[in-house]
């Protein structure tokens, strides 16, 4: 009777089972493999050369560090600027204020834009050759022409540009969710501090912040893996990787892919990446663990 | 249940119905034969439908071209139906020589070499020598490939100098003269920069352009020689010669020659500039004709060969290589498709292919008829060259350091000995694990 039971269970989930293998498990086994291979992505036979793909983007490939980094720093304002701006708009639209239904719906807006879209638009926007050339008229305008220069052209721009572009495009996701999760928040708890004598800022520190921190790993997390991976926009926005400076592990893997046809390098990089992104949430999670436990 | 019954019958008689339409034959006359082509070139596809439909008329042969653009996304198709063993009668393959190669060893590509040589080698004869080139591997090829012809050119293309005649005539200088030293150049780029206009245009941002005019000026500067034994790993990418050409980007920026922002310019955002009255110079392909003629049919312009750096070698241009069509060697339709390519590559086909899509004929015969500006890519055909061409290729992650480092160079963030010692750096990593 208990195994009848037992196998009862497994037949029910054993559709999603099969998908997962199928779209998930088996695609990863078969990169990793191609990854142990040194092959063009056309011939038949593949040349084995162990962990050697691994070992040159360690040790021999500065391009893909170079790309980390720069993911790395798109990543770190989209932490910082991109996920505090989310944060303060959602408490704001969280309290009674005017429009603020009006304002949910225009901080979700570039979101559910196309990145092609938003990249070609700041593209017009920011660019003195073929665009408006809006930010540098307005600088001028404003008594600043010091400060107007080409930022998509300007390799010490061009990636902080890049950061600011995709933290105005991905905002709308943290505040969506942020908004949620304060609104999860029972306002007998705020009633409460506030009979206690605590002013706003001793509610936000003591009952928002608490509560809200697994919406804020959570906010985190999808900001890592989201941005890290992020290379639609970039090309749309800068059209290249100006020399190294706004290139991204995703487009190092095209690159390698496409550009040297080299298949299995690709398949390494892919996997590479991947670890690290597994490796970068889990330390988000044992860190978000930890800071509840304070808490 | 006599409900039950209705919906039974009223199946059966679709099922009886689309069973008897299935097989009613064709009708006599019609095409027999369906030929399947795979192409990349979305400005030729009207005309390849209009001679499909001339070829049909014909032969009762049809005919399909299948459009996939962009060129990025048909490349990575034509790999996936490669791996899939699933390519359509008629192909062809954007990439380099050794892609080229590994399709051929993968057994994807029928040898045209006896249809080629067959009645004197007429077929083959109709071709430029440099078009045919690209498509044919040498007895003893680097890439380990069965000498022969594995694809038939259907147009030929130049990658060359452009400038804006209205332009020169703001700037003071003589339309009908183009600069014919890289002096000169420098020259009108310090009057460019004083008129405070936009210099060269190109698709310097997609790289592979960067490198054509770098290999241009390494030919012209060491000739060809120097350049392919530096390919072959026997000359350093130190030598002051290619330090020289590194040098001559630094030059040109520095000048005013390079428009602002050249570096992450694709090729369609420097055509717009060009065809606009906004830029000076451009630096592009002979397919650019069609494309300003769409953009601008009054734009004022005339083609050149980059100015010379040296007097020592002629300068040597990107070229020969147009587009190509191979036919599957699996493909059970091979014969009819080798037939429809000899058709399209005729000198009647060719001369509509070349009026209406304003790209060079392959076809020697067809020449006469193509429009002024184009005849002036046409004249400069004995100038060219192309790396598919040369029996070597150099590594990938050598070709991106180079054309990166010269990015680098332009952005004044690298010398040209930086740029040079690095490439050399990783060229010899590469060797060192060719070696291994």
């Amino acid at each position: 009777m208990k195994i009848k039971s037992t196998l009862e269970n497994y037949i029910f989930v054993l559709p999603a089972v099969a998908i997962f293998t199928i779209f998930y498990v088996i695609p990863f086994i078969w990169v990793f493999q191609l990854g142990l291979y040194d092959w063009d992505g056309i011939l038949p036979t593949k040349v084995f050369v162990g962990l050697g793909n691994f070992k040159e983007i360690i040790f021999q490939d500065p391009s893909w560090w170079q790309a980390m980094r720069n993911a790395g720093y798109i990543t770190l304002i989209a932490l910082t600027f991109q996920n505090i701006l989310a944060f303060l708009l959602a408490w704001a639209c969280d309290r009674e204020i005017r429009l603020k239904n009006f304002y949910r719906v225009i901080f979700f807006i570039p979101p559910v834009l196309s990145e092609i879209v938003v990249g070609m638009a700041w593209r017009f926007i920011i660019n003195d050759i073929d665009g408006a050339n809006i930010i540098n008229r307005t600088l001028i305008n404003i008594g600043l022409p010091q400060l107007a220069h080409s930022w998509l052209s300007d390799p010490k721009t061009a990636l902080t540009t890049v950061a600011l572009v995709h933290s105005w495009k991905g905002f709308g996701w943290g505040f969506l969710i942020f908004l949620a999760g304060l609104q999860t928040i029972p306002r007998e708890l705020y009633e409460a501090v506030h009979v206690d004598g605590a002013n706003a800022w001793q509610s936000f520190r003591k009952i928002t912040i608490p509560l809200m921190i697994p919406v804020i790993v959570l906010v985190a997390i999808l900001t890592v893996l989201g941005t890290m991976q992020a290379f639609v926009l970039i090309i749309s926005l800068v059209q290249s990787e100006l020399a190294g400076h706004t290139s991204v592990p995703v487009l190092r893997i095209l690159a390698s892919m496409r550009g040297s046809s080299r298949f299995g390098y690709a398949c390494a990089q892919g996997i590479g990446f991947g670890v690290i992104l597994v490796v970068i949430s889990f330390i988000q999670y044992r860190f978000s663990r930890r800071a509840r436990q304070i808490q | 249940m006599a409900k039950s019954q209705i919906p039974k019958s009223f199946f059966a008689c679709i099922l009886l119905f689309t069973l008897l339409v299935g097989c009613y034959p064709k009708p006599a006359g019609k095409a027999t034969t369906t030929l399947t082509v795979w192409h990349w070139m979305t400005d030729r596809q009207a005309a390849f439908q209009e001679l499909t439909a001339r070829y049909e008329a014909k032969t009762a042969v049809k005919v399909n071209f299948d459009l996939y653009a962009p060129s990025d996304a048909y490349t990575q198709k034509v790999r996936a139906a490669a791996q899939g063993i699933n390519l359509p009668d008629i192909f062809g393959i954007l990439g380099e020589k050794r892609d080229f190669a590994s399709f051929i060893k993968a057994g994807h590509i029928l040898d045209l070499t006896p249809y080629m040589e067959e009645n004197n080698g007429t077929w083959k004869n109709k071709f430029f020598s440099n078009a045919l080139a690209v498509n044919e591997f040498p007895e003893g090829n680097s890439y380990t490939v069965k000498a022969g012809v594995y694809g038939a050119p259907i147009d030929t293309m130049t990658i060359q100098m452009l400038y804006n005649k209205d332009l020169f005539k703001e700037l003071g200088l003589n339309p009908n003269r183009p600069p014919a030293t890289f002096a000169e150049l420098l020259d009108i780029g310090k009057k460019i920069k004083s008129a405070n206009m936009q210099g060269l245009v190109s698709g310097w941002g997609e790289l592979w352009m960067i490198d054509c005019l770098a290999n241009n000026y390494a030919f012209n500067i060491m000739g060809e020689e120097k350049v392919l034994a530096t390919i072959r790993g026997e000359v350093s990418y130190t030598d002051p010669d290619w330090v020289r050409v590194f040098s001559l980007f630094k030059e040109m920026q520095e000048t005013g020659v390079l428009s602002l922002g050249i570096i992450t310019m694709v090729n369609k955002t420097a055509e717009q500039l060009f065809a606009n009255n906004k830029a000076v110079f451009a630096f592009n392909g002979s397919w650019c004709v069609n494309v300003y003629k769409a953009m601008n049919p009054s734009l004022n312009y005339a083609a050149m060969l980059p100015p010379q750096a040296s007097d020592k070698y002629p300068m040597r241009i990107w070229g020969g290589a147009g587009s190509s069509f191979m036919v599957n060697a699996r493909s059970n339709n091979k014969e009819e498709a080798v037939k429809f390519l000899k058709w399209l590559t005729d000198k009647e086909q060719q001369a509509y292919l070349a009026q209406g899509t304003n790209n060079l004929p392959a076809n020697k015969d067809s020449l006469s008829k193509i429009p002024d500006i184009l005849a002036q890519f046409a004249d400069d055909m004995e100038l060219t060259t192309h790396p598919n061409i040369w029996g070597v290729s150099e590594f990938p992650a050598v070709i991106e350091a180079f054309d990166k480092g010269i990015q680098s160079i332009i952005i004044q963030e690298k010398t040209p000995q930086q740029v040079a010692a690095e490439v050399q750096r990783i060229k010899e990593r590469e060797l060192a694990k060719r070696r291994r």
